[in-house]
């Protein structure tokens, strides 16, 4: 019969592959585990390093925490009692029913793996055990402090929140656009979610996948309008924006919403390609959330800049972008057509199209005034550097006065910015 | 034995009442037991519930307090299935004595039997409390783990364990009173040791103990850790002595069980569940009890089988009954053969028949692979 403490340790190991318990246990385990713990202590060092400094303890994050760490102390009863607390608190709490009945079976039993019942289904053991991985990992890799989302260069004046999205680490950030101090992030808390059943990266209607990109929120729909599926209730996003579109990108009805009745939390990868949060975590966010406004900002893996980096890349795109603006009033048509990408393309243009046609208007200006109010300028997640800019446009020239609502796609071309997209919002 | 099956199987189960009836009062009192006691025992033994009944009220009506007389009529209530009356009794015994183990244990069994297993988990907690060493109460406590355990899981993921006959040794003893001539708990041990010693033939005979209890001893021993933090126990580990007779046959079969072990345990656990699912006309536990690849009638296919049982089964009025008379279990790897005779009744049709039944492994269950009647 293996020991107690290899019992323990198996519960703990297959769940949380700390570092915390690679440190305290190592000597004691064999070499496949301490392989995976070693594995772990790795990614830490790698990656903890621009996370934000705080993370919420709104969620069952702390207890989950806590219920881990008394069995790593061999705590076995102190574990139980702090799980049946969590179970009183949410009662659908799959993950923590699946944890008590280890915590029972290791008394009536040596068990050796997490999930231990007897005929479970491996599927849904995996879940739960992908579910503790995420959240225990999003609580205890803490990173330093004044670390923001690259994402959030520039919010515009009315734009209170943000939404920021991790899909690899199933992690939804909630910043706040601090005014007062020149528009920064602030971070005010963090919610674990679930993501498309294969992964991000959405490309055609029905892979199950959930997009990655800059969107807003586009609606808000009540529960009494909604299936039970969505729980406390729905935030449409905008995919497929301008962007997914040009490059081909399909698929419609992505949401942020809910959790259905019969369950406190879905498994990290279970949506059609929504992003789910909890129904308490739901109604947390629902009340900073603005239709038409709030934008949500999905990632496949979150880059965090401290806050001088974030000031940099931020003074240099509204440099680039006030020059633009200064370059087309100066009615100089090549300085001006310098900001655009010889790939550039919108509304059916090419460059070349789009450059002929900015010379005929300009050549029978006698002035043009151009004035972006309402600025936000928020970062396209992935490899390709790309900027997604938005703002009221207040356009007068001599023949010609014109207001819209302008928004734009830059790209970093050989160290510059450059214009790809451009059209109305 | 499941504990389903408990509820029904009761009267076999009880049958080691006797055994412990004996027992009482260990550590209290009652030096010298009225003559009427050891008549109380004899007529449970007997079956003869209302008699020992009226003998053990007017035993208590001069001494309403005497500990060995309540236990008793808590047991006589047992018996008769009245369980609301036994709790109430045990509970009151409890509350009275709260240094005996007993009425806690027989509590737990109880709560047990109607599923409630927080409420058999906390008693057993208390019996461990007052007794650290209390070995029965380890075993039961660790069989209600499994069975809360088995309950978490079914909510973690959804599964109906509920009916399949998947509760495997969910077997909650029927042992009523630790006897301290079973050295196990201490005080006034001398008094007792005469009655006791008189108990001991009948397991002793019957109860060539399975080697289940070895795993059994092994739960034991994890049990106290556990239990070390909720209730303030000692726990110094204590290895249980195997004392607790674990299938004390009863006698009016003749016990065909003589040379049990574990495996085959676990193979009558699985006939008589399937014979329970059956009465209870619970056709998703009788079909469960088939293996997938379960030989039909003239090789019929599945489904129509299926349909043609399920009509024949769930479709009938009335009460039916089975059952399992005379098992007979012939071991072989992962395989077994049961050979029995099966009584059925059914308003308007009893039969008896002898049935074989071979049994395949499926992880921890066995199921019914051939079935043949003659």
């Amino acid at each position: 019969m293996p020991s107690r403490k290899s019992l323990v340790l198996g519960l703990v190991f297959c769940l949380a592959g700390a570092p915390l318990v690679y440190r305290v246990f190592a000597p004691a385990v064999d070499d496949k585990l301490a392989r995976s713990a070693a594995t772990t202590g790795d990614e830490r060092s790698s990656t903890a390093s621009g996370l934000p400094g705080t993370v919420s303890d709104s969620g069952p994050e702390t207890q989950l925490l806590g219920i881990f760490t008394a069995i790593e102390a061999n705590r076995l009863g102190d574990a139980l009692s702090l799980t049946e607390a969590l179970l009183r608190q949410h009662p659908n709490y799959r993950l923590a029913h699946l944890i008590k009945g280890d915590l029972l079976l290791a008394r009536a039993r040596p068990i050796d793996s997490f999930g231990a019942a007897s005929d479970a289904p491996a599927d849904k053991v995996a879940d739960l055990r992908a579910e503790a991985i995420v959240r225990l990992k999003a609580y205890r890799e803490r990173p330093e402090d004044n670390f923001v989302p690259r994402y959030l260069l520039q919010m515009q004046p009315d734009q209170r929140f943000a939404v920021v999205v991790d899909t690899q680490r199933s992690r939804l950030y909630l910043y706040e656009n601090d005014v007062a101090n020149g528009g920064r992030p602030r971070f005010v808390a963090d919610y674990y979610v679930t993501q498309g059943k294969l992964g991000s990266d959405k490309y055609v209607e029905g892979d199950k996948k959930t997009p990655i990109g800059v969107y807003h929120v586009t609606a808000n729909l009540p529960r009494q309008n909604l299936a039970d599926l969505y729980g406390s209730g729905a935030f449409p996003i905008n995919y497929p924006n301008e962007w997914d579109r040009q490059r081909g990108r399909g698929g419609s009805g992505i949401w942020l919403h809910g959790t259905p009745s019969d369950t406190f939390a879905r498994p990290p990868k279970a949506s059609d390609g929504c992003v789910v949060l909890t129904n308490q975590d739901l109604d947390a966010i629902a009340k900073n959330l603005q239709v038409g406004l709030t934008p949500v900002i999905i990632s496949p893996s979150v880059e965090w800049l401290s806050l001088d980096d974030w000031a940099k890349e931020r003074d240099e795109l509204n440099a680039s972008i006030d020059n633009w603006r200064q370059d087309w009033e100066s009615r100089d048509t090549d300085r001006y057509l310098k900001h655009y990408s010889p790939r550039f393309k919108a509304g059916g243009q090419d460059f070349a199209a789009f450059a002929a046609q900015k010379r005929q208007v300009n050549a029978g200006k006698e002035w043009i005034k151009v004035k972006t109010d309402n600025l936000s300028v928020f970062r396209n997640p992935g490899a390709e550097e790309v900027v997604v800019v938005t703002f009221d446009q207040n356009y007068s020239s001599s023949n010609l006065t014109n207001r819209m609502k302008k928004r734009q796609y830059w790209q970093r071309e050989n160290g510059k910015w450059k214009i790809i997209y451009e059209g109305s919002a | 034995m499941t504990i389903t099956s408990l509820a029904q199987n009761r009267f076999q189960q009880l049958k080691t009442l006797r055994a412990l009836t004996i027992g009482l009062a260990i550590g209290f009192a009652a030096p010298v037991f009225a003559d009427n006691l050891p008549d109380v025992q004899r007529l449970i033994k007997q079956g003869q519930y209302p008699q020992a009944m009226d003998k053990v009220d007017a035993y208590l009506s001069s001494r309403p307090k005497d500990a060995q007389g309540r236990f008793l009529k808590g047991l006589i209530y047992t018996e008769m299935n009245k369980p609301t009356e036994a709790i109430a009794i045990f509970t009151r015994l409890s509350e009275d004595y709260p240094e005996l183990p007993e009425p806690y244990n027989n509590l737990a069994v109880l709560y047990a039997q109607q599923r409630q297993y927080d409420k058999a988990r906390t008693a057993l907690e208390m019996a461990i409390r007052t007794h650290p060493s209390y070995a029965i109460a380890y075993e039961n406590l660790g069989d209600v783990y499994a069975k809360l355990a088995s309950q978490a899981y079914d909510k973690a993921l959804q599964l109906d364990s509920a009916n399949a006959a998947t509760q495997n040794k969910l077997a909650l003893i029927r042992d009523l009173i630790t006897t301290s001539g079973k050295a196990n708990v201490k005080p006034a041990a001398t008094v007792v040791t005469a009655p006791a010693a008189i108990a001991v033939p009948a397991p002793v005979a019957a109860a060539p103990v399975k080697p289940a209890v070895a795993p059994t001893a092994s739960v034991v021993t994890t049990t106290p850790g556990a239990a070390a933090q909720p209730t303030p126990a000692p726990a110094p580990v204590p290895v249980p002595p195997k004392l607790v007779e674990a299938k004390p046959t009863p006698e009016p079969t003749p016990a065909p069980t003589a040379k049990v072990n574990a495996a085959s345990d676990d193979v009558l656990k699985a006939v008589n569940a399937w014979a329970n699912a059956w009465e209870r006309k619970d056709m998703k536990a009788y079909l469960g009890a088939y293996a997938a690849d379960f030989k039909t009638p003239k090789g019929m296919p599945r489904k129509e089988w299926e349909a043609e049982r399920t009509k024949r089964i769930a479709g009938k009025g009335g009460k039916i009954s089975v059952q399992v008379d005379g098992p007979e279990v012939t071991m072989n790897g992962d395989s077994a053969t049961v050979k029995f005779r099966q009584h059925y009744k059914a308003p308007g049709l009893s039969s008896s028949a002898s049935k074989t039944m071979l049994l395949v492994r499926s992880g921890n269950r066995w199921l019914i692979k051939e079935e043949t009647a003659r």
